[in-house]
């Protein structure tokens, strides 16, 4: 299990860096590594070019504005997660990244790098989804915004093209009062999801859902925003029964694999559940009750 | 080194395939160059270029945590990392745990104290582990369930985990001066 | 005096070394100018192989050689069938590298050998073989069935061995029960992933003609024996070492693996040092596996629930090849009773080719099998007769008076009749019963059923053959220039602790500390007589054999001592380093003055030796200075056979909770109560009990070797097959029971393996108990899942 030979190339800034990628078609992109590296340890990838992002300090900022958290590339997921300026703007953020791996993973791998490797069942590529986050790729041509709705095509597939490098992830911030809640199962702590669930409810004044954002992951070949079960929710005030109706519909949104019968039922009673988790928690979070 | 970099301006490092890469770096406390393959793992430099054993090597692919070291001052799988990612960085592994004048860090005496290893082959990426968890701060306030999950990520096929559960306790006890 | 060490909570005295990062585990010898290999391994379960062409991937910079079988010469033999048995009547082992066909997705092909091991992995991509894919069964009970593809074409039905044993009269029983329980159960294929894999490095001394291999073994004495064989060398020019050794449990005692042929072969050939380090992606379809059987057993009782006959018929997997004999399928025959009287057994299993990595003990080895068929029909029993689950099994244990107690007609894995030694099983089931508290535990899974959370207890007793022959020997001597006290013993550690065990032992009689007794393992250039590390043996006989060795060192320093001090033996005593005569100060002499005194031959090269001097005159008499009869030196040697096994036992209980959302299951309570004779260190036996328990839940719950019916291995990485980690382990409460054995000195039984044995079966008496108001059906299979129990759940005949 040892990577096959490679050339390597360290780009010095972001600018080298897209003409690297745009110059080697058959590349590879390091940044943390984390995932890269386990498959060319298997020798299920053996990219002609490597291209390592070690150098690019300009990639690593987490910066807060009034809409977005905003983070670079290059950051670690630990730096995120440890950020008091990213928790306070969006909790969530620090939620899901608990359940990434394990620290040591996440001492290492960025958050460029696991929104960039799009694995259907991470919980980063599922949490800026269910939150209508936006991606900023940067190619030839400069930066191009790419909403996080388009950006994960497949599994192990983006929106980005091959001269492109994912430089920023943005995530919405939260509103005040909004609840949140991100409820995951994996069969051992810090696995990729067997399915997680991401969620955010705002009450209106009459104590009505006033809006409501629901996303999964571990369901399909790409993270998946729970529209229906989002439009169920808004102008409803929470109870047991909508939220058991929305699980229902939740349900249907997996999509069809070849995977044994018990298993698929399994998985749909594991996603109904963690749906009617996941509002319980952020309603309560909301201070409102059910 | 190829030369058609010249459309690039600003390329730090440019190595054909068959090229040796020129790296330093401050392995426990000392200043060390050499002169590697790209493709080299961490884990493999330490062990058999450096000859420091300690850190081992369990799965090459993340998930068993026996290659732990620091990096930067942060724990970090050396088995997913190229040793030419660690130039220019500080490095320290279990050798570098005790002090030079051979005391035990409180890891290392927890878990001799615990018997919180068997085999020991898990051991010094857990020691590595913890250690991390000690310089963040974690404390013994927390749940032992919490305390277990600070812990995934390290593989023991010996000791069943409970007593490094309780090494670790231990050593957090040591670290804050707390007679153990 | 010194304290008694034996039973003491002694600390290790391996662990220094290992805590500062200076273990030697094969990959950490230092071996300069060494090579690296890399295996070509089949990626198809069953195929024909039309060519091999190695051209490209000799050519390749970097590359010495490469093999294939046609470059083995005299060593391309079919490797040994190490435990024959007569009932083995296709016995099928593999070559050290493929000819013509392989059997099993991991089956080495070629081997390449490089200046490193990235280079060979390089070539060993560029080795090019063809294959013809040729069908396969991996369905153990299809594979005897007339018409499925066999895996060896000469072996009909795919049946290796076929064996009945029976003890009393089992028809006779059955015939007059009153009530009579069958089920079918089935334990799944997995893996013992020890967290260094294996590793060969070997080395040919140019001087001396010596070849030295380095192996991450449990045996290295047998693979000595196996080395000298097919090398054609005496024992004395072949030396195996096992260093430190990261983990074995079980497949580790097996001998020789391709790799420890392939790597002494190279080293011989190229003239320098070779190694092979195993990485994981190989571990899981090179590293021989365990666990698939299928039982079906009857119990045959009385209305009140005593079991009058017991008739198990069960279908053992045993991989692509046989290369351990019936070992795992014998004991788990044997042990199929259990700790209950039973006086009627029949007994059947086949032992079945599937094209999968070949079959050896692992941890367990079939007891955690047959415990699960037992336990799980008696709780249908208790069940079916409505009496409580610790009832029954009270009404069927063997009573302590009852002991030996013997199984006429059911041969062991030693080849010696079951007889089972010394016990108190109520004592043991009663403890864990109230440790449990089950009135308490009652009461709150009444109150939280109201509250729609599901929590049940689970219970499980079992009995483990411990401490196997054929024997072991020890050797104890005092080094006479520094006095420092040396064991050997032919055994390996991987984990055990023998370095302190092994200690204590010895410190007792030496009358020093225990960390200042120094243990050398696991090198034939070392002592040589003895067998491996397996079955929970190592305390057993090693520990006997070097208890009884140390028993005569101490006469040897008593009696040089009692001629230096001119006192009688008797009058002698040993403390702190020193023997002294009893009661008179500082009359005596240290180790190293008696080791030097009892070497005529000396020099007044130190201290020890200069004031050994003194005591010539006392020591001189008129015969030569070594009597006929007598040694020089403190340097004892002793052997240990035990008469039979002996039966170490316990009782596991769990209280879990139940996800109704995930149906993962919470551990909130683990009890484990085990009788292992006397304890040497306890607490190195709760580190085995420990490590057990966590196996033992990985294999009930986590860890599945999922072969697909094409029979190739779908998760081979630790990303996909769920090793727990702490996370994932419960907590657990470990109670210590002892009941000496009779049949040994130190009175010790083993424990190695038995934390495994029982959890599986525990586990599922809890999921049992937890969904049984629902009307679920019972757990008839493991490593269990959180969809099997969804699949438990949607079946249930109550409504949730
Ligand atoms: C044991 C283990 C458990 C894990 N568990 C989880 C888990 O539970 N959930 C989870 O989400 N992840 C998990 N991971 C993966 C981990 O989170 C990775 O860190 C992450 O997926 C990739 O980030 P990285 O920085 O390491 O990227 P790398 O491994 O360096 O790269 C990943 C991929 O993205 C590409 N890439 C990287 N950066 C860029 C960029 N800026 N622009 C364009 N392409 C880029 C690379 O070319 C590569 O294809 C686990 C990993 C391990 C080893
Ligand atoms: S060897 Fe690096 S995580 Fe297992
Ligand atoms: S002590 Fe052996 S793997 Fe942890």
């Amino acid at each position: 299990m040892k990577p096959s030979a490679f050339r390597y190339v360290v780009p010095a800034d972001l600018q080298s860096a897209v003409h690297a990628r745009a110059a080697n078609y058959d590349s590879a992109v390091l940044s943390g590594g984390q995932s890269l590296i386990p498959t060319m340890n298997f020798r299920l990838s053996h990219p002609d070019v490597v291209i390592d992002l070690r150098l690019l300090d300009e990639l690593d900022y987490v910066r807060t504005d009034p809409s977005y958290v905003r983070v670079g590339a290059m950051t670690r997921q630990r730096t995120l997660e440890f950020d008091d300026s990213a928790y306070r703007a969006n909790p969530l953020i620090r939620q899901t990244l608990q359940n990434v791996a394990h620290p040591v993973i996440r001492n290492r791998g960025t958050v460029g790098g696991s929104l960039a490797h799009a694995d259907p069942a991470a919980e980063l590529p599922c949490l800026i989804t269910t939150l209508r986050g936006e991606l900023v790729a940067h190619g030839l041509d400069g930066p191009r915004k790419i909403p996080a709705a388009d950006f994960f095509q497949f599994i192990f597939t983006t929106a980005l093209e091959p001269d492109e490098l994912l430089v920023e992830a943005a995530f919405p911030v939260l509103d005040p009062g909004e609840g949140w809640a991100f409820c995951e199962f994996a069969r051992r702590h810090g696995d990729f999801a067997l399915s997680a669930v991401a969620c955010t409810v705002k009450i209106g004044p009459g104590g009505a859902i006033q809006r409501a954002r629901l996303g999964a992951c571990g369901i399909a070949s790409t993270p998946v925003v729970l529209a229906e079960c989002e439009a169920l929710l808004v102008g409803n005030k929470p109870s047991e029964e909508l939220f058991a109706e929305v699980a229902r519909q939740a349900v249907s949104s997996i999509e069809a694999t070849d995977e044994p019968e018990a298993q698929r039922r399994y998985r749909r009673h594991l996603l109904d559940g963690l749906v009617r988790r996941a509002l319980e928690q952020a309603i309560q979070r909301t201070g409102a009750r059910v | 080194m190829s030369t058609d970099t010249s459309s690039m301006r600003a390329v730090a490092g440019d190595y054909e395939v068959d090229d040796l890469v020129a790296v330093t770096m401050t392995v426990n406390g000392t200043a060390v160059e050499a002169k590697i393959p790209a493709r080299m793992l961490l884990s493999d430099f330490l062990r058999h270029e450096l000859r420091l054993t300690g850190t081992h090597v369990g799965c090459e692919h993340g998930v068993c945590g026996a290659c732990t070291v620091h990096l930067g001052g942060r724990p970090t799988r050396s088995c997913l990392t190229l040793a030419v990612q660690a130039d220019g960085c500080e490095i320290r592994t279990v050798e570098g745990l005790a002090d030079f004048d051979g005391t035990l860090h409180p890891v290392q005496q927890s878990f001799r104290e615990c018997h919180a290893l068997q085999c020991g082959f898990c051991t010094p990426g857990f020691m590595m582990s913890v250690a991390g968890l000690l310089e963040e701060g974690i404390g013994n306030d927390l749940s032992d369930s919490e305390l277990r999950e600070h812990l995934a990520g390290n593989l023991c096929r010996c000791t069943g985990y409970q007593n490094i559960v309780a090494a670790t306790r231990k050593a957090i006890d040591l670290r804050d001066g707390k007679e153990g | 005096m010194s304290t008694r060490q034996f039973g003491e909570r002694v600390q290790r005295n391996e662990d220094d070394r290992l805590i500062r990062g200076q273990g030697r585990f094969v990959d950490d010898i230092p071996l300069e100018g060494a090579l690296h290999g890399a295996f070509v391994r089949s990626p198809h379960p069953h195929a024909r192989i039309v060519s091999i062409d190695t051209s490209a991937a000799a050519a390749y910079p970097g590359v010495h050689k490469v093999y294939t079988h046609e470059d083995l010469g005299p060593l391309d033999v079919l490797m040994p069938l190490l435990i024959p048995h007569p009932c083995i009547t296709h016995g099928r082992t593999q070559y050290p590298l493929a000819h013509g066909e392989v059997f099993y997705g991991g089956q080495a092909v070629a081997f390449v050998v490089a200046d490193d091991r990235y280079t060979a992995e390089d070539a060993a991509a560029l080795v090019d073989v063809r294959y013809e894919p040729l069908p396969v069964e991996i369905d153990i009970e299809r594979a005897t069935e007339g018409g499925a593809p066999l895996v060896h074409s000469d072996v009909p039905n795919n049946v290796a061995a076929q064996f009945v044993q029976r003890s009393g009269d089992a028809e006779a029983a059955f015939a007059k029960a009153d009530h009579i329980t069958s089920i079918r159960v089935q334990v799944d294929r997995s893996t013992a992933a020890p967290m260094e894999c294996l590793a060969t490095a070997a080395r040919w001394d140019e001087v001396s003609g010596e070849l030295t291999v380095w192996a991450a073994t449990q045996t290295p004495i047998g693979l000595r024996g196996a080395l000298s064989s097919l090398f054609e060398l005496d024992e004395n020019y072949v030396r195996v070492i096992a260093p430190d050794v990261g983990g074995g449990f079980g497949p580790k005692i097996l001998f020789p693996y391709s790799n420890e042929i392939m790597v002494p072969l190279a080293a011989r050939e190229l003239h320098r040092p070779v190694k092979w380090i195993e990485d994981r992606g190989e571990n899981f379809v090179n590293m021989s596996q365990e666990r698939t059987q299928i039982h079906y057993i009857d119990l045959a009782a009385t209305s009140d629930g005593r079991v009058i006959g017991l008739r198990d018929r069960f279908i053992h997997d045993t991989g692509a090849f046989i290369p351990y004999g019936i070992a795992v399928a014998q004991v788990a025959s044997t042990s199929i009773a259990s700790s209950y009287r039973i006086p009627n057994i029949e007994v059947e299993f086949s032992c079945v080719y599937t094209p999968t990595v070949p079959v050896t003990p692992y941890r367990g080895c079939g007891r955690p099998h047959a415990n699960f068929a037992i336990e799980r029909a008696m709780d249908q029993l208790a069940q079916e007769l409505g009496i409580d689950r610790f009832e029954i099994r009270r009404r069927n244990f063997i009573p302590p008076e009852e002991f030996p107690y013997a199984r006429e007609g059911l041969i062991f894995a030693d080849g010696l009749p079951v007889k089972m030694d010394s016990g108190e099983y109520d004592r043991c089931l009663t403890a864990l019963e109230e440790a449990l508290d089950v009135p308490a535990f009652r009461a709150e899974q009444e109150a939280a059923r109201a509250q729609g959370r599901i929590l049940g207890l689970g219970m499980a007793f079992y009995v483990e053959g411990t401490g196997l022959g054929p024997y072991e020997g020890g050797q104890v001597r005092v080094h006479p220039i520094t006095g420092k006290i040396f064991v050997n013993t032919g055994l390996t550690t991987q984990g055990q602790g023998h370095k302190t065990t092994w200690a204590q032992i010895v410190a007792d009689q030496m009358g020093v500390d225990s960390s200042e007794v120094i243990v050398v393992e696991g090198d034939t250039g070392v002592f040589d007589w003895g067998c491996a590390t397996f079955a929970s043996r190592s305390a057993v006989v090693a520990g006997n054999a070097i208890h009884k060795t140390a028993i005569k060192a101490r006469q040897m320093v008593l009696q040089v001592a009692a001629n230096m001090l001119e006192a009688g033996p008797d009058d002698l005593d040993l403390a702190d380093g020193r023997v002294f005569v009893r009661g008179s100060g500082d009359r005596g002499a240290t180790l190293a003055e008696v080791a030097t005194m009892s070497n005529p031959l000396r020099y007044a090269f130190n201290k020890a030796a200069a004031s050994a001097t003194q005591f010539a005159a006392a020591a001189s008499s008129d015969g030569p200075p070594l009597p006929d009869g007598k040694r020089p030196g403190i340097e004892a040697q002793e052997y240990f056979s035990p008469p039979h096994a002996t039966w170490a036992y316990g009782a596991h209980g769990a209280i879990i909770e139940i996800d109704p959302v995930t149906c993962n299951i919470d551990v909130r309570k683990y009890i484990c109560v085990h009788d292992c004779g006397k304890m040497i260190n306890p607490l190195i036996i709760e580190g085995q009990v420990a490590g057990g328990v966590a196996q033992g839940f990985g294999g009930a719950f986590y860890e599945h070797l999922d072969y697909g019916t094409d029979g190739v291995l779908k998760n081979a990485s630790f990303m996909e097959f769920l090793m727990p980690y702490a996370t994932e382990v419960p907590d657990m409460t470990i109670i210590h029971q002892e009941t000496p054995s009779p049949i040994n000195p130190l009175g010790v039984k083993g424990i190695g393996e038995a934390g495994t044995i029982p959890v599986p079966s525990t586990i599922a008496s809890a999921v049992d108990d937890a969904l049984a108001s629902m009307g679920a059906p019972p757990v008839r299979s493991v490593p269990l899942s959180p969809a099997a129990i969804f699949a438990a759940m949607q079946a249930s005949t109550v409504p949730a």
